[in-house]
């Protein structure tokens, strides 16, 4: 029998972890210290933040707001380094607004704001159904507010919709093969030539308006924020419409699609906008007025829809090819296959891409500035040519990129919460 | 064959484009104001200010031929232009005249096919260097590193310099003149170069103005001036004498204050022609009797808006040097009104 000599009969109390295995040692040592090579790592960041915080904060601590000049500003400064963030002070308004009327900025402010307005219900899935309604009126609405004039314009402009839904209706029980071609023709009809009279008649009849404000009033991140949410919104629609095209089985139609897409993926961006704004002149007969806001949002688009199919194409790969044979097998036919089946997986797949398109393309709308029109950039080469604020550099550069960031870092963190929101897979 | 057919009716399209514009001047009264082509901003030169209105000396070009079509200089469209699209946006109708500091050169005049209707700055290609460096003469830039805007004549005008002299430099090539400036400041290179009044803009916006010194040496001939297109010398007449009104009238004493004086009548038979109390020059260009009078009134004479644009009282303090006028030795010289 063997003796026991020693039972335990209670527990231990539990001890304290060891002092290097909680709280913040803990942190430390498992991020920072970790090993010898993230130890000289972590002191040489550190080293590097404090000298730039050394250097980088004084200029800003010393930042002087209330001045009318970069001579004044100086002055002010007494010879200690400082950042003269009075240009943005004095020039702000322009920044944002360019050569907008200062009695009108209301305007293009209600249009940005009813931009969430309309995005919402696309983007959230709280929001009710119904404001689906004023997402589709908006564009002709935003229209309105931003260049004024008679109301009637972008309503007989957006009746050219109905018009198209309509000949579409009435045409499919009498012709069913035509309808869908002439419910695409009418709208164009519609708006090559019924739009100028009918507005005309209207506008005379009754005549609805604001102050009309001209293209070259544009400036600064209002004329940013239209090129680039014009070109964000009709992209993606024209990307999603190329990427089915070059994988269509029919001949034509994937040629087309290919050619478009290898052509404008081929060609510089500036390239495009260069024959936006000077080739086209050429072309024209003199004294049209085509306006040189539509022509870059129209090269604008068109490039950001190459792109934007191909990533599309992309998420359209990734689909299994059962997917595709299980919407046959439902008997669905091609365009509720590709609504109902294939596009919602695609585009959840896409989203990463797509999301760097658009902020590519926003970011991409400062190239305006080397065909003469005055974006955040433009604008700051304009204000160092006054005078009063020649000699500055720093400061103008500092605030657009400030700028711009708070967009794209929005539209980035809203692409995370759609990731997250669309997850179905478990792993 | 048919793509042919398009691409010529798009060509003849082109060529009748050029042809429908030969009346100017009955374009621009039918659309209310002058196109005016300006650079995107060049200190002194053209420049938005916080208003959004555009100043500057090559703007009052425009201002005065509003001044002189319409009786009001505001009636001008600025179309802001850069370096690479100034030219199309001329030939293509898309401005009536431009007046964006560029230089009067033979192609620019016989090739591209405008016609510049004068000089209002006679400028020129010069140096700029820190005083520490102790350099008196640009002959004494040898094997210097040189800060230099590319695509520009300035780049042309110093490698032709350098070689007449047989003097070697290291090209540091830049885009635009506020990155050279903090390039030139960085001590990226030793020497600015670009023209004359830019660098003495460029030099009064330093902290430290005093360190810098402007080389005595001016080693290219820029003459900048408004141009219109070729095929339409109304217009060309019209831009031409608007520019030489407002240097005719610094010559003759004409200011914008006592300008209502004059034009009641004076001793001075020039005078009275160009302020229209005396002859018929008005109708000649199919404007109004007081063309010239309203470019006084409304615009000020040459030596006005030069001092207050860009000259020594304002903060780009440029000198009248080769822009004053004849009399006073410089190379400012208006046929007569006659």
């Amino acid at each position: 029998m063997a003796e026991i000599r020693f039972v335990r009969t209670a527990m231990l109390p539990p001890q304290e972890p060891p002092v290097s295995q909680i709280g913040a040692v803990r942190w430390v040592r498992e991020n920072l210290f970790s090993g010898w090579l993230n130890g000289v790592l972590t002191v040489a960041s550190a080293a590097f933040v404090v000298w730039l915080a050394l250097h980088v904060g004084p200029w800003f601590m010393n930042a002087v707001w209330n001045a009318g000049s970069l001579a004044e500003c100086r002055e002010i400064l007494a010879g200690t380094d400082g950042a003269c963030l009075a240009v943005i002070r004095d020039r702000w308004p322009q920044l944002l607004f360019g050569f907008y009327p200062s009695e009108l900025y209301w305007r293009p402010t209600l249009a940005l704001l009813l931009l969430f307005v309309a995005l919402a219900p696309a983007l959230f899935p709280a929001v009710p159904r119904q404001l689906l309604w004023f997402s589709a009126i908006y564009p002709g609405l935003a229209y309105w507010l931003l260049w004024g004039g008679t109301l009637w314009f972008p309503v007989v402009a957006l009746a050219g919709f109905a018009v198209g839904i309509a000949v579409f209706i009435a045409l499919r029980p009498v012709l069913p093969l035509v309808a869908p071609f002439a419910g695409l023709v009418a709208p164009v009809f519609w708006w090559l030539f019924a739009v100028v009279p009918v507005t005309g008649l209207l506008a005379a009849v009754l005549p609805v308006g604001i102050t009309p404000v001209r293209s070259d009033s544009f400036g600064g991140f209002t004329l940013s924020i239209i090129i680039g949410v014009t070109g964000i919104a009709l992209s993606l629609p024209l990307g999603i419409l190329l990427a089915l095209g070059r994988k269509s089985d029919l001949f034509l139609v994937k040629t087309i699609c290919v050619g478009f897409i290898e052509f404008i993926r081929g060609v510089p961006l500036i390239t495009l906008l260069f024959t936006a704004s000077l080739l086209l002149n050429y072309f024209l007969p003199p004294g049209t007025n085509f306006d040189i806001i539509l022509r870059v949002v129209i090269m604008v688009t068109l490039f950001a829809a190459a792109y934007m199919a191909e990533v599309i194409r992309g998420g359209l790969a990734a689909i299994p090819r059962g997917q595709y044979e299980a919407a046959d097998s439902l008997g669905l036919d091609y365009w509720k296959a590709m609504r109902l089946i294939v596009l919602p997986q695609a585009l959840k797949i896409s989203i990463p891409g797509i999301v760097n398109t658009f902020i590519g393309l926003f970011k991409d709308t400062t190239l305006v500035v080397f065909i003469g029109l005055l974006d955040p950039i433009g604008l700051s080469t304009a204000i160092r040519a006054n005078t009063n604020w020649n000699g500055i550099y720093w400061e103008l550069f500092l605030f657009i990129g400030a700028m711009f960031f708070v967009f794209c870092f929005g539209m980035s963190r809203y692409s995370m919460h759609l990731e997250r929101r669309l997850k179905t897979d478990h792993r | 064959m048919k793509k042919t057919l398009l691409l010529g009716s798009l060509v003849a399209t082109g060529f009748g484009a050029g042809a429908a514009t030969a009346a100017t001047l009955d374009d621009v009264r039918a659309a209310g104001q002058v196109k005016c082509g300006v650079s995107t901003g060049l200190a002194g030169f053209s420049a938005p200010d916080a208003n959004g209105e555009w100043q500057g000396f090559d703007v009052a070009v425009c201002r005065a031929v509003a001044a002189a079509v319409f009786g009001d200089p505001s009636k001008v469209q600025f179309v802001s232009t850069t370096g690479q699209t100034r030219f199309t946006a001329l030939a293509s109708g898309e401005v009536d005249v431009l007046a964006r500091n560029t230089t009067w050169t033979f192609s620019r005049d016989a090739d591209l096919k405008f016609t510049f209707v004068g000089v209002n700055y006679y400028d020129g290609q010069g140096f700029m260097v820190k005083k520490s460096l102790g350099v008196s003469s640009a002959r004494e830039l040898d094997g210097a590193t040189v800060c230099i805007q590319t695509g520009t004549t300035t780049e042309l005008n110093l490698a032709d310099y350098f070689r007449v002299n047989n003097m070697s430099y290291e090209p540091v090539p830049i885009e635009t003149n506020a990155e050279a400036l903090q390039q030139y400041l960085a001590g990226a290179c030793d020497v600015y170069t670009t023209d004359a009044s830019g660098l003495a803009a460029s030099r009064a916006t330093f902290a430290d103005p005093e360190n810098h010194t402007i080389l005595p040496e001016i080693i290219s001939k820029e003459p900048l001036g408004p141009l219109v297109r070729h095929g339409d010398d109304e217009w060309a007449d019209i831009v031409r004498w608007s520019l030489n009104a407002m240097i005719a009238a610094e010559e003759y004493g004409i200011t914008s204050a006592n300008v209502e004086e004059l034009a009641k009548g004076t001793a001075n038979p020039e005078i009275n022609r160009l302020l229209g109390t005396e002859g018929n020059l008005g109708a000649m260009l199919r404007l109004d009797a007081p063309w010239a009078k309203n470019i006084v009134t409304m615009v000020g004479n040459y030596g006005e808006v030069f001092n207050s644009t860009i000259g020594e009282a304002t903060p780009i303090g440029l000198a009248r040097g080769l822009n004053a006028q004849w009399t006073q030795g410089g190379l400012l010289y208006a046929p007569p009104f006659r």
